[in-house]
């Protein structure tokens, strides 16, 4: 399916980050990053493994503290806010793992559940069963209400993870390697629901990726993470009509026309 | 000359490791003391998880119930029957009772309940948590604005505080069983005769030292257990450190408890 058009508001960035570091140990992962995610955007973060893309979006989602640098995610600055609001942060911002992340204990109702039952206290079984239904339905997997995540396919448990974010309706996405372990067909279907989302729920995200295909479809706009920084950023088209050596042969290795 | 300098070397490279290995303990402590402080805070404010601490409960019941019976049964039996040549040597086949239910109810029904508990439900709690956060289950409850620490650590904590204390009565109770047994077809002694036996020297003391230890102990277990796991390190192995650590630091702990809460209550009796 073809991207359709977004409107990004380029006035207003919903994350602004500005001189990020993060070392782990003596190995410095993201050595001063300045990005800004503006309002109903794909913003798709690429770059080799262990480049430090997932953690930059754990430092945005408050699972990780920065060593350096400022995060401002809807004009708050993750690293200087009280637990409190950091709780009240976190439910605008849907994080979707690479792993899915499902609770295995539960059914896919009751993961889908959780969060909303507990950030909304005073939801009626009514309401909460609504829901539950409409997020079910807006990633298709409507029949698998009742299924413990054990019995899902690799995608089913990607798109029920995606369900489970979009129940308390975030204003911003973090996808963490949407395709990864995916079949082809299966990372055209997750990329098509990504794009979805961002329609019909107006959401700006970021998605974390190495699979080029995944970011031609669902990129706005592309950073590309080399040595801790930033190197390139702009369409895809702009990113990799380059020689740079760092960039060539990540275009050349991966992507398949 | 090189022989001095490989001797210092030597000495230096092991006061480090020594350093280091002291420096890790402590702050271990302190992590688990900073644990021990998050859960009061975060236990006994709303909103309550109270159907979670209710399924926690009957977990911890279920999972030991079996074992503990079993092992409670043969206690009493084997301790009576290991005790009554001693006493017999006296013509004093008769104190077997008292001697019986002041060992179950003063030391071992507590001891012997928090030690399988420890092995049963301590690892299944660690393997549990370890596992949640290695597939980074933890992280999702975190990021989706739910307190994971709330929800997985408190519930589990509060239920080994409130059953292991009904698990330790219980195994008091089928072990006096096992014992009763072997007296009675030993001495032919009657239930009702055997019953007023073991409770003439039992004090109130007795019974709340007892209840005290196991509340203790269950909390030990709890803590322990969600400690290891919440806290896991990354990867398979991790899973299997965390259940295996909360085995063994929650029985070590129960055995310093038990030495700890028999000194103090000694100055009470």
């Amino acid at each position: 399916m073809k991207k359709a058009a977004v409107h990004t508001d380029h006035n207003n960035p919903v994350i602004s980050i500005r001189g990020l570091k993060k070392a782990f140990q003596d190995y410095a992962v993201l050595r001063g990053i300045d990005l800004d995610l503006y309002q109903g955007e794909n913003l798709v973060v690429l770059g080799r493994s262990g480049t430090g893309k997932s953690v930059l979006i754990k430092i945005i989602s408050g699972l990780l503290k920065p060593d350096e640098g400022m995060v401002k995610v809807f004009g708050q600055d993750i690293a200087h806010i009280t637990e409190d609001d950091l709780q009240k942060l976190r439910i605008r911002i849907g994080f979707s793992f690479q792993n899915s992340a499902l609770y295995d204990s539960m059914t896919v109702r009751k993961n889908l559940e959780f969060p909303l039952v507990r950030n909304k206290r005073n939801l009626t079984r009514g309401e909460i069963n609504t829901a539950v239904e409409t997020v079910l339905d807006a990633v298709g997997l409507s029949q698998t209400i009742n299924q413990m995540p054990s019995e899902l396919s690799g995608g089913q448990r990607k798109r029920i993870g995606i369900a489970r974010t979009l129940i308390l309706n975030p204003e911003v996405m973090l996808y963490d390697e949407p395709t990864a372990g995916l079949d082809p067909i299966t990372c055209i279907e997750i990329n098509d629901l990504i794009n979805e989302v961002q329609q019909r729920y107006n959401t700006s995200s970021i998605i974390i990726t190495h699979d080029l295909t995944c970011a031609k479809q669902t990129g706005d706009r592309i950073a590309m993470l080399l040595d801790g920084q930033f190197q390139r950023t702009g369409t895809f088209d702009e990113v990799f009509n380059t020689t740079d050596s760092r960039v060539k042969p990540f275009y050349d290795y991966n992507f398949i026309e | 000359m090189d022989n001095t300098q490989s001797i210092t070397r030597h000495t230096n490279k092991r006061f480090v490791k020594l350093k280091q290995s002291l420096s890790d303990f402590f702050l271990t402590l302190y992590r688990i003391n900073q644990f021990i402080i998050r859960f009061f805070k975060e236990a006994f404010v709303p909103p309550f998880e109270l159907k979670e601490v209710i399924r926690q409960c009957y977990e911890v019941g279920v999972r030991s119930f079996t074992l503990i019976s079993v092992t409670g049964f043969i206690v009493g039996v084997i301790f009576t029957k290991q005790s009554r040549p001693s006493l017999s040597q006296f013509g004093a086949e008769s104190w077997l009772p008292s001697l019986v239910s002041i060992a179950i109810m003063r030391a071992l029904a507590p001891l012997v309940t928090a030690l399988i508990a420890s092995g049963k439900v301590g690892s299944s709690i660690g393997a549990e948590l370890g596992s949640m956060r290695v597939t980074e289950q933890i992280d999702a409850m975190e990021v989706s604005g739910t307190k994971p620490f709330k929800y997985l650590v408190c519930t589990r904590v509060l239920a080994t505080t409130l059953t292991i204390p009904i698990l330790s009565t219980y195994t008091g109770f089928v072990a006096l069983f096992g014992g009763y047994l072997n007296v009675t077809m030993n001495e032919g002694t009657t239930w009702t005769t055997f019953i007023q036996e073991v409770f003439e020297p039992l004090t109130f003391t007795d019974f709340v030292a007892s209840l005290i230890k196991s509340i203790v102990f269950g909390f030990t277990i709890g803590i322990v257990g969600c400690y290891q796991g919440y806290n896991s390190n990354k990867g398979t192995e991790g899973v299997g450190k965390a259940a295996n650590g909360a085995v063994i630091t929650a029985m070590f702990l129960v055995f310093i408890e038990e030495v700890i809460i028999v000194q103090i209550t000694g100055w009470f009796r």
